[in-house]
């Protein structure tokens, strides 16, 4: 009997074709390798594949990523930054992700991913100048393989995607990955990007730093899924879930979806649970939606004491190193300071040289509007 | 719904029923008239991002979740295109939504809802279906807030047949045009330039939505003067008339028109002004070429007042770039006060 006499209209693509649903399942918990005390628990589905030296350089990269994000809510009260979303708590998903990603790879940044900045050594100072408005952006994309920080909710997405779907065409087996946060699942870019990369196979990671809150809005009035990682079955790719506050559980469940994509079998969604513990913004004020007692709670889960507590057990942290970071952490800060305080903010005459590559004749009168109006010495 | 003794207990929110004059800023004037319309209509809820406990990104919908409930103070989702789309067909099954886009920029993710169904329903079903809906865009730059969270995009809107769209001054007008907004039936996009949430002037506020007097379409001469029209919306009819405040001690004698909505665009107030004055200077802050300043000037020169007309038109609008985030950049961008007091001298100098 024919699947129409049994009333099954004909299907367009083969029922084989189709992925088994429960092959894109997020465990039930997050994947977790490091208890707060540090205690290591292996996982055969996820290994580390690092050395003493590049467990240290984890330590290390989040404690400057610590201190340079603290010197920059410091230089934005002093009036030095206009604005600063922090990523403090989330250095351990930040990091973790972006180690794993190999030297050719890419990134599709938010605004809150200095963490990720600095793994792909974006100068801190010239990241931070976004923030006071010297330029739009100050570090070079092509050569840290760091994109735009994407001010606008969730464009990223599309970018990595159609980046991503770029390199499969051109065979060049480099794999995209892009950060977005809770709030940003909700839009409509990571919808459509992640349909595209699911349809297209693209070699692209959707990095979700669930950090609990869009602004004020708590998650459960941001999804009524089981969790975000769910979402991923609806476009056909895995969703994985992880502790984003463990570094070494961040790594390697980054590095199994990299891994997967780089060979082609497609994308990957990995939501990271973690806490965003300052404000939005620099302009935002937490009190009005959540506690004290919450954020002392989410303290304790603080992603740089686990990891020390893992390199103490493993007699790798001694004060030599801890001397060592100290040191770094305050020559970075130093650096961050001299090239943010009083950086210029460029001249007017500038307003009209990146808005189009040609020069237009419509540009020229009003060149020389602005010319006359700064030589009458007036207000501009 | 509202209970009746919320109010009470509300200490931030001023008696919805009072219809005492005060002095209040735009920000609460625009919350009154929310107030106003929730508690005339049952119909009437809004919907936004950080609108509920966090009470919206610039404190306009303060304490509102607190008097009427997360039902009608709904915090979405991020998602723009909901919102808005939401919104429609919200508003097509009687019920009168209110949108706040967090910063006006970010309705262009909602174009599709906007532009392709609010404003084409009515037409496209011949009268058979209604969208009457508001939405509020916190808009304008000098709050450095840079390109994506800064511009002034209310020429897309008043470029769109179906939508209406107005831009109040004052804090009268932010009230009262909310007001007429919510009463008219047609989908009306209101535009608020964030520096003048903090602007404070005299408020009558009304006791229901249909008490207001704000006519949709029609402008205002604000201010009387013989030597020259200026013609301004939003934060630009402020700074127009700091400048025409300075030129008056300089014997320069400048008159006012607000144009207060810019769809339908009250062209009638503007070339009679123009008729009398002979002169005419057009500020806005969205971008000089093909802003709403285009269509007043296009206005005028297609009309009687063409024959009036004593010099050039003037334009002192927003200079052809996104928006800077550096100060001085993003000042060299703006129309500053500063710009129109010389470019309204020159004009009221130019021989005729």
């Amino acid at each position: 009997m024919t699947d129409a006499a049994n009333g099954q209209v004909p299907a367009s693509t083969d029922a084989s074709d189709r992925p088994d649903p429960l092959d894109f399942l997020p465990p039930d918990e997050p994947v977790h390798l490091l208890d707060p005390d540090g205690t290591y628990h292996p996982d055969p589905d996820h290994p580390i594949d690092l050395d003493d030296a590049a467990l240290r350089e984890l330590y290390r990269l989040m404690m400057v990523t610590r201190k340079v994000d603290r010197e920059a809510i410091n230089l934005q009260r002093q009036g030095q930054l206009g604005v600063y979303a922090s990523c403090m708590g989330q250095e351990a998903a930040q990091i973790g992700s972006a180690y794993a990603l190999g030297p050719d790879d890419w990134i599709f940044p938010s605004y809150r991913e200095l963490g990720a900045a600095l793994v792909r050594q974006v100068d801190a100072a010239g990241f931070l100048h976004l923030y006071r408005g010297t330029w739009l952006s100050d570090h070079d994309p092509y050569k840290h393989n760091f994109g735009l920080m994407s001010i606008p909710i969730g464009t990223q997405a599309l970018h990595a995607t159609g980046f991503a779907m770029g390199a499969r065409l051109d065979g060049n087996p480099i794999v995209a990955m892009t950060y977005y946060g809770d709030g940003g699942t909700s839009e409509g870019d990571p919808h459509e990007a992640m349909t595209f990369a699911g349809v297209t196979k693209a070699p692209v990671i959707f990095f979700v730093q669930n950090n609990q809150y869009a602004i004020s809005v708590p998650l459960a009035k941001q999804t009524a899924a089981p969790t975000l990682a769910h979402k991923a079955i609806g476009y056909g790719m895995p969703g994985y879930r992880v502790d984003g506050n463990d570094v070494l559980a961040s790594y390697a469940v980054t590095r199994r979806a990299i891994d997967r994509a780089r060979e082609g079998v497609g994308p990957a969604f990995i939501e990271a649970m973690t806490y965003r513990m300052e404000a939005h913004t620099t302009s935002d004020d937490p009190s009005r939606y959540r506690t004290q007692e919450e954020l002392e709670e989410a303290a304790k889960t603080d992603p740089i004491v686990r990891m020390r507590n893992f390199l103490t057990k493993r007699d790798l942290y001694d004060s030599a190193l801890e001397d060592a970071i100290e040191e770094q952490t305050k020559q970075v800060a130093s650096e961050v300071r001299a090239g943010i305080y009083d950086a210029p903010h460029g001249d007017p005459m500038e307003l009209f040289d990146h808005v189009y590559l040609d020069a237009t004749n419509h540009f020229e009168d009003q060149v020389a509007q602005l010319r006359s109006e700064l030589s009458q010495g007036g207000e501009v | 719904m509202p209970a009746a003794d919320s109010t009470d207990t509300v200490d931030t929110i001023e008696d919805p029923v009072s219809t005492e004059v005060r002095t209040t800023t735009y920000a609460k004037a625009v919350a009154a008239a929310l107030r106003t319309a929730m508690h005339a209509d049952e119909r009437v809820f809004m919907a936004g991002e950080d609108i509920g406990i966090y009470g919206g990104a610039f404190g306009v919908t303060d304490g509102l979740l607190q008097e009427f409930g997360e039902e009608r103070i709904r915090d979405t989702p991020i998602s723009e295109d909901a919102i808005v789309g939401m919104a429609v067909g919200a508003a097509i099954t009687g019920t009168r939504p209110i949108v706040e886009m967090q910063f006006s920029d970010f309705v262009v993710n909602a174009m599709d809802p906007l532009v392709n169904q609010a404003a084409k329903l009515y037409f496209m079903y011949g009268g058979n279906v209604e969208v009457p809906m508001v939405l509020r865009l916190p808009g304008g730059g000098g709050t450095g807030a840079a390109a994506q969270h800064s511009q002034s995009l209310e020429a897309w809107f008043a470029h769109v047949p179906g939508l209406k769209v107005v831009a109040p001054s004052t804090v009268q007008d932010a009230h009262d045009l909310l007001l007429a907004a919510l009463v008219d039936p047609n989908p009306v996009v209101v535009v608020e330039h964030k520096l003048l949430y903090k602007q404070e002037g005299a408020l009558t506020p009304r006791a229901t939505p249909e008490d207001s007097p704000a006519v949709i379409g029609e402008a205002a001469v604000v201010r009387e003067g013989t030597d020259l029209t200026v013609v301004g919306y939003s934060l630009n009819t402020h700074k127009a008339l700091d400048a025409a405040e300075e030129l008056a001690a300089e014997g320069i004698d400048v008159e006012v028109v607000d144009l207060r909505t810019l769809r339908p665009l009250d062209t009638e107030t503007v070339i009679e002004s123009v008729c009398r004055t002979g002169k005419l200077l057009v500020t806005h802050e969205a971008p000089t070429a093909v802003g709403v300043g285009a269509e007043v000037v296009a206005a005028v020169a297609g009309s009687r007042a063409f024959d009036h007309l004593l010099a050039p038109i003037v334009r002192v609008c927003g200079r052809e770039n996104p928006m800077p985030y550096a100060p001085a950049l993003e000042a060299a961008t703006i129309p500053q006060t500063a710009d129109l007091v010389a470019a309204m001298r020159a004009l009221a100098a130019e021989d005729v």
